[in-house]
């Protein structure tokens, strides 16, 4: 199993927003997580990615045959997390040929290769631009500054692709955009995808899920999974919302 | 994020060391401690100076004895002891003629800093004067130079064999009058450089000086001087580090550039004295007067500095418009760690007609240190269709630290503008771990993000600078995240 998460709980400042979720996914495979807004999809994808002030008060995180808990953000990102952020912050002054060639050559240096040569850098982000279809002139702009929504998200993907993780978390990268845009996030996606990586798309709507085929879906409530199923249960949700989830769920608990 | 982690993170970042601190052990001539009328001959004498030049020490010497030392900057530190200082101090062996008869050690610790005077195995370029404690000891490529009529040596130099240059330019631009530490520096000056770039000579190579205290209890008091010729052009450089010592020890010096019709003079700093230690123990007093005088026509000079070293910074490199259609220009990066303070600026003072300004001022503040930036701009009512533009940015690293901005304006006519813009921001835990989430650890990622933010200003430095430069931001904030 790439990553296996077992009964996990996530407190904010004291506060517990994860309360005992389990997770497991494979190599190959794409898993969505679908949920109402303020439930911890969020708060899950800054768990596993190892950001400070989220406190783990119990459970595992299992990555590559690990317990990851405790590795630093860079070293997760490092061995192959990758996150694409539902709000990417903008770095003014950092052009993005700078940024990505310091986290391409950083990624390097953790698995022992030389720094990448330039020019074979240089070649890489016009193919990988292409892939997301970016035309503009990204590699002097700094990171996100003046991007507009649609950018933000492409210029995730964008790094993705980069960076080929063996786990890539799309948090809402579809929300807010239009349909072809949406159609670029899916195609940089699928252009990814293999046998020996697995994504977790954590989305609002089933839209997206049109174009990158999830192989399970989760409905994530209230800090736990609470209903795990098939593509279609992606379809269940788009037509009935959230509220029969949640009547189930208090009616159960 | 609410809890805010970033800022133990911040607080880790800037406990990096300063990698420049060693000690020299070379063999010295030092003037008695403390500062009488006879110290000033004792150095007058042991440069074997004439007699104009001792007359204009004293002058200074007295005009001094009437001062205060300013208060007006918002910097603290404990009374300095004028009578405590050594004011002269010099490696002995002197006189050289080649490469061979300079100190081994001396070489050694010019290597140590990465500046070799061995002009085979030179830094493409660039000619450097390099001078330690009291004394030039080394002036490289002078011959080149000499063949485009450029001249480049020491102070000292310059005095015994360009008297009537250094008569006539000497105190122009800056006046032993100017102020406490100008009028002291008039009279214990020990060396510094000179360049002098004839009419219509773009300088083949760049010029830099590298000054380095090594010798314990002594003060360091040069003085440039740049003269640049009308139609002449030249990029000057300037570099310093020194040891670590847990005493303060006092930098005092002045800057003085002339250009006349259609000169331009770029004079770049990388300022990086010992800064004391995480906890504000020791570091150098760096207290500086620094103006040119566009004296010509469409002439210009331009300021660039990095400042970050020193645990206490006074400094406000300025120019005088006094040409018609001429240009200042200051680009600051100063970077506060610690406890160092820093207030600095710039004076730009429109005499001429349609003359423009622009400064370009970025803070950076961390750990405990306090970072002001201080400007006038004055525009005289002769100064007609003159323009000024100010952006004067602070950047927090941590919330114990301190930015301010004291702005002052003085526009004397109706025709002309000045605008001025200031914003201050933090480094936000968002962006770190953005970075760290792409594999960039928050140490390397706090280099980035502040190199991006200076990036402005660091673009204006020559290539050999901008990289050194880069690098010592890093190290610099090294240990204020973690
Ligand atoms: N830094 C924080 N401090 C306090 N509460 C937080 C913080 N981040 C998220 N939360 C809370 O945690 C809950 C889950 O948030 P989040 O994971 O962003 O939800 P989602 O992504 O599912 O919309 C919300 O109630 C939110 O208010
Ligand atoms: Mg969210």
């Amino acid at each position: 199993m790439l990553l296996n998460i077992k009964n996990l709980h996530v407190s904010i400042n004291g506060k517990e927003i994860i309360k005992g979720l389990n997770l497991g996914v494979n190599k190959g495979e794409v898993h969505a997580i679908m949920g109402p807004n303020g439930t911890g999809k969020s708060t899950l994808a800054a768990a596993i990615t190892g950001r400070e002030g989220y406190e783990i008060t119990q459970g595992e995180i299992w990555y590559k045959n690990k317990n990851i808990i405790g590795m630093p953000a860079e070293e997760r990102a490092n061995e192959g997390i990758f996150l694409s952020f539902q709000y990417p912050v903008e770095i003014p002054g950092v052009s993005m040929t700078n940024f990505m060639r310091t986290a391409l050559n950083a990624q390097r240096e953790y698995h022992e290769l030389p720094a990448i040569p330039a020019g074979e850098f240089l070649k890489l982000m016009e193919e990988k631009k292409n892939l997301v279809e970016i035309h503009s002139k990204l590699n002097n702009r700094s990171v996100n500054e003046g991007f507009s929504g649609g950018e933000k998200k492409k210029n995730e993907i964008f790094q993705m692709a980069m960076l080929q993780p063996s786990l890539a978390i799309l948090d809402e990268t579809d929300s807010g955009l239009d349909i072809d845009a949406l159609k670029v996030v899916a195609k940089g996606v699928t252009g990814l995808r293999s046998e020996e990586n697995a994504f977790i798309v954590i989305t609002h709507y089933q839209r997206l899920l049109d174009y990158i085929v999830p192989d399970f879906v989760h409905v994530l409530f209230d800090g736990k999974i609470v209903k795990s199923g098939g593509k279609n249960l992606a379809l269940e949700l788009e037509e009935k919302g959230y509220e029969w989830i949640k009547e189930q769920y208090h009616a159960g608990s | 994020m609410e809890n805010n982690p970033g800022t133990n993170i911040l607080d880790e970042v800037t406990q990096g060391d300063y990698k420049f601190g060693f000690y020299t052990d070379i063999e010295n001539d030092f003037a008695p401690r403390g500062l009488t009328e006879e110290t000033i001959h004792f150095i007058s004498a042991k440069k074997e100076e004439p007699e104009w030049m001792l007359q204009f020490r004293l002058k200074a010497f007295r005009h001094w004895l009437t001062l205060k030392e300013p208060e007006w900057a918002h910097l603290h530190h404990r009374p300095i002891n004028y009578q405590d200082i050594i004011y002269y101090a010099a490696p002995k062996k002197k006189e050289l003629a080649s490469l061979d008869e300079v100190d081994p050690e001396l070489l050694e610790t010019f290597n140590k800093l990465g500046i070799s005077l061995d002009e085979q195995k030179k830094l493409t370029g660039v000619a450097v004067d390099a001078v330690i404690d009291s004394v030039s000891v080394k002036t490289t490529f002078q011959d080149t130079l000499g063949k485009h009529g450029v001249i480049f040596c020491s102070f000292s130099e310059a005095v015994k064999n360009h008297p009537e240059l250094i008569k006539k330019y000497m105190g122009s631009v800056v006046q032993y009058t100017d102020n406490y530490f100008a009028a002291l520096n008039s009279a214990v000056f020990s060396d510094g450089s000179f360049c002098f770039i004839p009419n219509d000579v773009r300088c083949p190579l760049e010029l830099s000086t590298y000054f380095r205290i090594n010798a314990a209890n002594t003060g360091q008091f040069e003085r440039t001087l740049i003269v640049a010729e009308s139609n002449s052009y030249v990029s000057y450089m300037e570099g310093c580090t020194a040891p670590m010592r847990d005493e303060n020890q006092l930098h005092a010096a002045i800057v003085e550039i002339v250009a006349m019709e259609n000169a331009e003079v770029k004079y770049s700093t990388v300022q990086n004295w010992y800064p004391g230690d995480k906890n504000g123990i020791g570091g150098i007093y760096n207290f500086v007067t620094k103006r040119g005088l566009c004296k010509g026509n469409n002439s210009k000079i331009s300021w660039t500095q990095v400042e970050t070293g020193s645990a206490i910074t006074w400094k406000y490199p300025s120019c005088v418009l006094m040409g018609d259609n001429s240009v200042g220009e200051f680009y600051s990066v100063a970077v506060t760690n610690h406890y160092q303070q820093a207030d600095t600026g710039t004076k730009m003072i429109h005499l001429g007609k349609n003359t423009r300004s622009t400064i370009i001022s970025k803070g950076i503040s961390a750990g405990k240190s306090n970072n002001s930036y201080r400007g006038l701009v004055k525009i005289l009512p002769n100064a007609s269709n003159s323009r000024n533009f100010s952006q004067c940015d602070s950047l927090l690293l941590g919330d114990k630290c301190g930015a301010h901005t004291f702005p002052y304006i003085q526009a004397g006519n109706e025709t002309s503008i000045v605008e001025h813009e200031a914003t201050t921001s933090k480094i936000s835990e968002d962006q770190l771990f953005y970075c760290n989430q792409r594999g960039i650890n928050t140490e390397k990622a706090i280099g980035l993000i502040v190199n991006g933010y200076a990036k402005e200003v660091l673009n204006k430095l020559p290539m050999e600078f901008a990289v050194e430069a880069q690098k010592l931001l890093a190290i610099t904030l090294e240990g204020s995240v973690g």
